[in-house]
């Protein structure tokens, strides 16, 4: 399909676990990878006679999120209880809000790296506070259908975030949830880890279809069980073409069948229809008479936002504007969250030149990081570290591969640039002996001399060689400079 | 004086003067239990070796001379709908008959801490959903006036263990009225203190907004010593009211002054008990003589109380009772049995898809075993309340008129201290006779459920006989908090009258 036939409508909703120590209405803890069922109580099992208790810092957290998303942040909210059976929602309902959100119209500006699309506002309209479920799991082995079920994330606090259906293609879907996860970083909120499912998506999506007969809309469709951008960004392509194509053979519109939910299979990538569909549960909302309400006076809201410290995209100008970076560094670094901004900036400081320190932050560093599969935490070289190296190369001490030499070195050791060049054997060299050994070589050399005076520069790259041979440590720019300038004065 | 009816706050003197240990008196109400209980049936477990092992500490404790609880020594019984560490907690229900809570209600922890001897746990219907006791999994209680009687409900056990001697006090709970109507047809004292008052943690939840724990007992000055422990905040409770508690002890004795009592004579009309209108309204003169004022007062919404209350309460329930699913404590069907059934119906079928899965087979059999018909009928009335397409017309104005039956309470405690009236339209009936009739059981609560749904005070005490000598409760109301108020109102009327101190003779 090369012409574009139809216009992808997207909308996101997204669930992330909120960095709480607690639970969100109990006192049990929220580790992930714990040996089941050891993180739990009265409350968070749904024991007769227990009750919640709300953990103010989860709900400040989601009202700081909320503020960071430019949400509306309403002065009263609620909370309710969604009724359905499911073996691991132990109350048979989860306290959730439903008609009182505690944040709604917001927005979160998404940007494309390679201008595929255009920068735009993608409206959120909502984002609410809830208890997540256990977690099942299915063992199916021979015939039998056991099922165990671990209750430790059970009541571990949920904010959703429900965007509007303003994304027009996956990739501005995946730009959203890029943009999404690094806010959430930055806010320190959440781990955004997919694979630990304290990050899951759910996409919306359907089709506006130009016809002679004005534009329709074929049928929204659900789609679950992404486990990754990168799959959020297949199944929305393969859904989109997958709905077209249903459209040219049955030509059902929006509204003809019930909205149907659809898991996406990473492995044949493809989504299947599930069998239980959204549209047939009644999930009986009212408010939960347990937990009184929660009043937000606008003081609290101003105090909230004075903590969320500085965002992605004030970070990637301020980047360039303070230390003349490139627009593309600039990106390469705020996404990599604060932690990398944070070295760049003390290496930048330290040497006074932003260029080199963004270059080599960009470059090796991240590939260190990437490599060895850390954080910028646990990056063995210290800012000051390297700042020392910079500075040396620099002063034109190292030229640029044994400066990398000395850095890899530094990594693996752990030793500083000066320690590493002593132990390497790798010395500054007196200027003077530099330019005894260029006096030396010349007059050893009379047709290289005549060569470059006959305008042939490039002769004195043998001699360069030679020079390094006799001492190892010289730089090869410099030894270039200084026998050029020794031949003119020759001449 | 050591009779089964002393007053706990006189055995407090006598255990404080030394004239009985803790031993005696608890021993004394294990004797009556173990003598009557058969009949009366209003406890569902006594640990008679536990209590006096308690008995025991607490007499060392103060006769060593160390610091020593509010309660120390006296006898409490608890309704079985209190969480108490791993004791059975059955709510009266076949749910629950095998459960152990891994934890204490605070109520019961702050009995505990005042060196109570919880000497066993009381009777209920089912859930706390009933207004005779009837409804319980286990066994009808007795009325102890007239053993062919209901004692009511649902805190039947609670009521009659007092009226029979077998407790001095204990602690039951009260949704609808299921406090003060059983202490009116057994003819005890019993008060459901202000939502809010009394933490809610541990109480085995009916319907959350309304529930609230309180006293029991053969007299106002032992409610007053019980309120005094059982109040207060709690932060497991995010419903309880940081609001002080006064010393409801010694105040309770001092009368008021002034008082203002405003009566409603809408429930004077037809539908009472003539016998019970005669009572109530010699209450009214009683305590005119005593130099209350008295006015009529109107509550325009209160005949909407009931209709009210039967959309709350259910919706309540519906989501409270979701848990009973048989996954992961209480009862679960036999699931032998249940996958038999399941695989004949499957071969039954052309296609062999099951009529169900596994899963919804084993919520169905479970809770369609585990519950008894009245819980069924609530969680089914809940469940369409809240459904699509009903929710406005149902529970949302059943919270509009709750607001207005509020504000009619807010208005009239302008003009008046407290409320009177009656409890009950009748007086305690026999057993079967409402049965077969939900709604002649659920009008059983005409006259209390509007305290629930306001959440205010109420308060039962006994104020008269019937001919065939079946007690009359009288209610009275105070606005929110003020049940030091209802208390002291209260105790001026025992203290000129000698009902509460009637009780039955047990054969």
């Amino acid at each position: 399909m090369s012409e574009q036939t139809y216009q992808v409508i997207i909308g996101l909703e997204v669930h992330v676990q909120l960095k709480t120590e607690s639970k969100l209405f109990c006192r049990c803890s929220t580790d992930f990878g714990q040996p089941p069922n050891t993180q739990t109580c009265p409350v968070c099992i749904g024991m007769p006679g227990s009750l919640p208790v709300m953990n103010e810092k989860a709900f400040r957290m989601a009202v700081k999120t909320a503020i960071a998303l430019n949400c509306e942040i309403p002065e009263f909210t609620k909370w309710d209880r969604k009724n359905y059976y499911y073996p691991d929602l132990p109350k048979g309902y989860q306290i959730s809000q439903f008609d009182l959100p505690m944040s709604c119209n917001g927005w979160l500006q998404i940007e494309s790296d390679d201008g595929e699309f255009e920068t735009k506002k993608v409206g959120i309209t909502r984002a609410h506070l809830e208890e997540d479920a256990g977690k099942s799991m299915h063992d199916e082995v021979a015939g039998k259908a056991d099922s165990s079920i671990d209750l430790n994330r059970t009541g571990t606090p949920l904010l959703e975030i429900v965007s509007e259906p303003d994304m027009r293609s996956a990739a501005e879907a995946k730009a959203y949830l890029t943009d999404l996860k690094l806010l959430l970083t930055y806010l320190d909120v959440s781990d955004c880890n997919m694979q630990e499912g304290s990050l899951r998506v759910d996409a919306n999506v359907n089709l506006h279809i130009e016809t002679p007969e004005g534009t329709i809309a074929t049928p929204i469709v659900e789609i679950k069980n992404m486990n990754s951008f990168r799959a959020v960004e297949r199944a929305l392509i393969y859904e989109s073409q997958r709905q077209y194509e249903v459209w040219q053979e049955t030509g059902q519109q929006l509204g003809e069948v019930p909205k149907q939910t659809r898991g996406w299979d990473d492995q044949a990538e493809i989504t299947r229809g599930q069998r239980h569909k959204e549209e047939s549960s009644d999930y009986r909302y009212f408010p939960d008479p347990d937990l009184v309400p929660v009043k937000v006076s606008s003081a609290e809201v101003d105090s909230l936002r004075s903590e969320i410290g500085e965002l992605p995209a004030a970070i990637r100008l301020r980047l360039v504007e303070e230390h003349g970076i490139s627009d593309y560094t600039s990106n390469v670094l705020v996404n990599q969250g604060r932690g990398v901004v944070d070295y760049f900036v003390a290496v930048a400081e330290a040497t006074g030149n932003g260029k080199t320190a963004g270059n080599w932050v960009q470059q090796d560093v991240l590939r260190t990081l990437k490599e060895k599969e850390i954080q910028i935490e646990q990056f063995p070289v210290t800012t000051s570290e390297l700042a020392e190296l910079l500075t040396i190369i620099e002063r034109g001490e190292l030229d640029n591969s044994r400066g990398k030499e000395v850095f890899t070195e530094m990594i693996e050791t752990g030793k500083p640039a000066a320690q590493v060049m002593q132990e390497k054997g790798i010395e500054s060299v007196d200027e003077n002996q530099v330019i005894e050994l260029c006096r030396s070589l010349l007059e050893q050399n009379p047709q290289v001399v005549s060569d470059v005076l006959g305008g042939k520069q490039q002769a004195v790259g043998s001699l360069i060689g030679q020079a390094k041979q006799q001492n190892p440590n010289i730089n090869p720019g410099n030894v270039r400079q200084i026998l050029l300038d020794l031949i003119q004065e020759m001449n | 004086m050591t009779s089964i009816h002393t007053n706990a706050t006189d055995w407090l003197q006598q255990l404080a003067s030394g004239e009985c240990t803790s031993r005696e008196i608890t021993q004394l109400y294990l004797d009556q239990i173990n003598q009557h209980d058969s009949t009366i049936q209003a406890f569902l477990q006594v640990d008679g070796e536990a209590a006096l092992e308690q008995a025991d500490r607490i007499d060392q404790r103060r006769q060593a001379g160390q610091p020593i609880g509010r309660l120390a020594g006296l006898p409490v019984a608890v309704k079985d709908i209190l969480c108490s560490l791993d004791q059975p907690t059955t709510c009266g229900s076949r749910q629950l008959e095998n459960f152990r809570p891994p934890y204490d209600a605070t109520v019961i922890a702050r009995l505990k801490q005042e060196d109570a001897v919880l000497i066993g746990r009381t009777n209920m219907d089912e859930f706390a959903m009933g207004s005779s006791t009837e409804n319980s999994a286990f066994q009808p209680t007795r009325n102890p006036w007239d053993t062919d009687r209901i004692p009511g409900g649902s805190s039947g056990g609670a009521a009659a263990c007092i009226a029979a001697g077998m407790a001095p006090l204990s602690i039951g709970t009260d949704t609808g009225g299921s406090i003060r109507q059983p202490a009116a047809l057994c003819g005890v004292s019993g008060m459901k203190p202000t939502y809010g008052r009394v933490s809610r943690y541990g109480l085995v939840a009916f319907a959350s907004s309304l529930d609230q724990v309180g006293p029991l007992a053969g007299s106002v000055e032992d409610l007053a010593l019980l309120m005094e422990v059982l109040a207060g905040h709690d932060p497991l409770d995010s419903t309880s009211a940081p609001v002080d508690v006064p010393a409801y002890r010694d105040t309770v004795r001092q009368p008021l002054e002034g008082l203002r009592i405003g009566w409603v004579p809408e429930q004077f009309s037809s539908g009472l008990d003539p016998e019970i209108e005669a009572a109530v309204r010699e209450s009214i003169r009683l305590y005119q003589s005593l130099g209350a004022s008295v006015e009529e007062i109107s509550l325009p919404h209160a005949q909407y109380g009931i209709a009210t209350y039967y959309i709350i309460a259910p919706c309540e329930a519906s989501g409270n009772l979701a848990r009973y699913d048989g996954v992961h404590y209480g009862y679960r069907t036999n699931e032998q049995a249940m996958l038999a059934e399941l695989q004949e119906q499957r071969a039954a079928v052309e296609d062999g898809q099951a009529p169900e899965t596994p899963l919804v087979r084993m919520y169905r059999k479970t809770r369609s075993e585990g519950f008894g018909s009245e819980v069924k009928r609530r969680i089914m009335l809940g469940t369409y309340a809240l459904s699509k397409g009903y929710y406005d017309a149902y529970y949302l104005k059943a919270m509009k008129v709750r607001r207005l039956i509020r504000q009619d309470y807010d208005q009239a405690f302008q003009n008046v201290d407290i409320l009177l009236g009656p409890v009950t339209a009748s007086p305690a009936f026999r057993f079967g006779e409402k049965t077969d009739d939900p709604l002649a059981m659920y009008l059983e609560d005409l006259y209390t459920v509007t305290a629930n749904l306001a959440g205010i005070a109420g308060i039962s005490i006994p104020c008269g006989f019937t001919s065939n000598s079946l007690p009359i409760g009288l209610q009275l109301q105070a606005p929110p908090f003020q049940e030091e108020r209802l208390l002291r109102a209260a105790h001026m009327f025992q203290q000129a009258t000698d009902w509460h101190l009637r009780r039955p003779e047990l054969s």
